[in-house]
């Protein structure tokens, strides 16, 4: 099992982003920047100081910003494209097809902002479909990091990846989830806490409340396995049959639409391994105004909306 | 096989020879090329062949004259690039980067069949010599200003050129990408479109206007020339006096014809795709004997 953190401080995985990316051009003068007028939204504002001829800001284009990118590792760079998630991936979603996974190119997509961290500027810069339609390109690596910790070494593995890497960048405040002695590895689960009951699969801003939900069950007597999935391509497959078999009811968690994220991939693969009964948790469509913390209440995603869920189905999973 | 498939291909041309025997040797090239061209087309049963024949002499005179590449070193890292941004003409492309010895000509039999690494649209991870995985129009010029970039964070020498397709350009990724190179000035990248005034289905003119795209493309900061994209002193001139402008890139209008120089498929839309049949191949042959 993984330890978990216990300090309560919330933190921008931003700032995580933005400190790994200047140590990563530090130790490697290949590493550069391309963003869309997304300095200031990046944190990159230090990274431009340092670095200013390795920061290209490409100006509001995000589909020439991917295709420059393709072009800077052509040219032996190692690129970092930074752009909200909302418009980095729908408008660039061809060029990301096409000149990044189909050519194979050594390129870390950073998605900030993602999910509902812009709650009140509503559906249009909400990026609850990002991993869905990321998820379907092949040859592209899709992290979902929880904590700056993870965030930090996510973007380092990237670098290490032979071929593109999609990284989403949490802006919403998350608290530490793992402790120091974590070591992210692209396409390993962590299991967070154990269970027999149920097991809750979570990402991102969901793993903290997926572990309050935890917490919540334990009261009532029901055991509940937590894994954080981090990367939600390509899926920790063992693992979620191992919560399928040993659980036998499975709730999963995201800041994302419950179409096609990674509830839709754990489907997938329980479907294929050991079909039981499951919960997906997302936003259902297109979410109203209001802040980031309002709707992912609104919307059940908290410790109290998890633990219902996971009562319901357990209700599902007795014969 | 067809005798076409067993001829000779032209090599890269020696610069020290007369100018004269340079450019007789691009001619002679161009139409050897467009010979095996036309067998490879007819051989898939599929293919591009008015593009293909739009574009021959500027990516022939590229290939054989102008790009300093290693053919049995592909990757070198300060090798020129170039980019085929209209995908869809992978027929000359392979054509002419077998010529230059990237790979074994008899490779080119296996055009578009099962398994083939010679795909419809050109992909760098199968093919070498190939630059970018193009075939969606309107990726080609942002990848070469990537390209551009580099070169330039690298302090290198090396140029960048990209052909697009004249139809292409009504995709707006094109204008997003002219906007950057001439915002960073990038002196050595190069953009040729191959202006042969039609697309798929009908005249550019006739379905979104591109012209006045020297205009166009001067307000967007890049330096314009135009030539007649099939006269080879003409283009080899243009391409030994890069850039055309200092401080800007350089967005060179290549006049040519689709189906250039087949009698009977010279500005004929329906070229575009259409393959042609046994006896239409020899007679094109014929004319390109």
């Amino acid at each position: 099992m993984t330890a978990v953190a216990a300090e309560p401080t919330l933190y921008d995985c931003r700032d995580a982003f933005a400190a790994t990316v200047e140590a990563l051009a530090e130790a490697d003068e290949r590493v550069v920047v391309v963003c869309s007028d997304s300095v200031g939204s990046s944190k990159l504002g230090g990274f431009q100081q340092r670095f200013p001829q390795r920061l290209l800001n490409i100006g509001i284009a995000e589909q020439v910003m991917v295709g420059v990118a393709a072009g800077l590792a052509n040219g032996g760079k190692r690129p970092f494209v930074s752009g909200a998630s909302c418009f980095l991936t729908a408008r660039g979603l061809e060029q990301i097809k096409v000149d990044l996974a189909y050519t194979g190119a050594n390129v870390t997509l950073c998605g900030m902002s993602p999910g509902v961290a812009y709650g009140e500027l509503g559906p249009t810069h909400h990026s609850i479909e990002d991993i869905a339609w990321l998820r379907a390109i092949d040859n592209l690596v899709l992290i979902v990091p929880a904590d700056p910790l993870e965030t930090e070494q996510a973007l380092r593995a990237a670098t290490e990846h032979d071929g593109p890497v999609f990284v989403r960048v949490s802006r919403m405040g998350v608290p530490l989830v793992y402790g120091a002695d974590y070591r992210f590895r692209i396409g390993r689960a962590a299991r967070l806490a154990e269970g027999g009951d149920v097991t809750l699969i979570a990402n991102g801003t969901m793993i903290s409340r997926a572990l309050e939900a935890a917490t919540l069950l334990a009261a009532e007597g029901v055991g509940a396995r937590v894994v954080s999935m981090p990367t939600v391509k390509p899926l920790d497959v063992d693992e979620i049959a191992a919560a399928a078999e040993e659980t036998g009811a499975i709730v999963t968690v995201e800041e994302h639409s419950v179409r096609g994220g990674l509830g839709g991939a754990v489907a997938e693969a329980v479907v294929a391994q050991r079909p039981v009964p499951m919960r997906i948790l997302g936003f259902p469509g297109f979410a109203p105004t209001g802040s980031a913390s309002w709707l992912l209440d609104h919307f059940g995603l908290t410790g109290a909306g998890i633990r219902d869920a996971a009562v319901e189905l357990l209700e599902r999973k007795r014969p | 096989m067809t005798a076409t498939t067993q001829e000779t291909l032209p090599r890269r041309i020696d610069r020290s020879l007369p100018r004269e025997e340079q450019l007789r040797l691009l001619a002679n090239g161009s139409r050897l090329i467009r010979r095996r061209n036309l067998a490879l087309i007819e051989a898939a049963g599929l293919g591009h062949i008015g593009g293909d024949l739009s574009a021959a002499d500027i990516v022939a005179t590229l290939y054989l004259a102008v790009l300093d590449l290693d053919p049995s070193n592909p990757k070198l890292p300060d090798r020129d690039r170039f980019v085929m941004s209209k995908g869809h003409c992978s027929g000359v492309l392979y054509t002419t980067l077998a010529s230059c010895g990237f790979f074994d000509p008899a490779l080119l039999d296996e055009y578009m069949k099962p398994l083939s690494p010679l795909n419809g649209h050109p992909d760098s991870k199968k093919v070498p010599g190939v630059e970018a995985n193009t075939g969606p129009l309107g990726h080609g010029l942002p990848i070469a200003v990537g390209m551009a970039i580099a070169a330039a964070l690298d302090g290198s020498q090396r140029r960048t050129f990209c052909l697009v397709g004249d139809g292409e350009l009504q995709e707006g990724s094109n204008w997003e990408a002219l906007m950057a190179g001439g915002h960073r000035g990038l002196e050595r990248l190069t953009v040729i479109v191959d202006r042969n005034g039609l697309q798929q289905g009908a005249p550019t003119e006739k379905t979104s206007r591109l012209e006045p795209l020297a205009d166009k493309a001067r307000a967007f900061c890049w330096a314009v020339r135009e030539v007649d994209g099939h006269d080879h002193a003409a283009l080899l001139d243009l391409f030994e006096r890069l850039p055309v402008e200092a401080g800007r890139p350089s967005f060179v209008i290549a006049h040519t014809h689709k189906g250039n120089p087949v009698s009977f498929m010279r500005d004929r839309v329906e070229w575009h795709h259409k393959v042609p049949s046994a006896d239409q191949v020899r007679a094109a042959l014929e004319e390109l004997a």
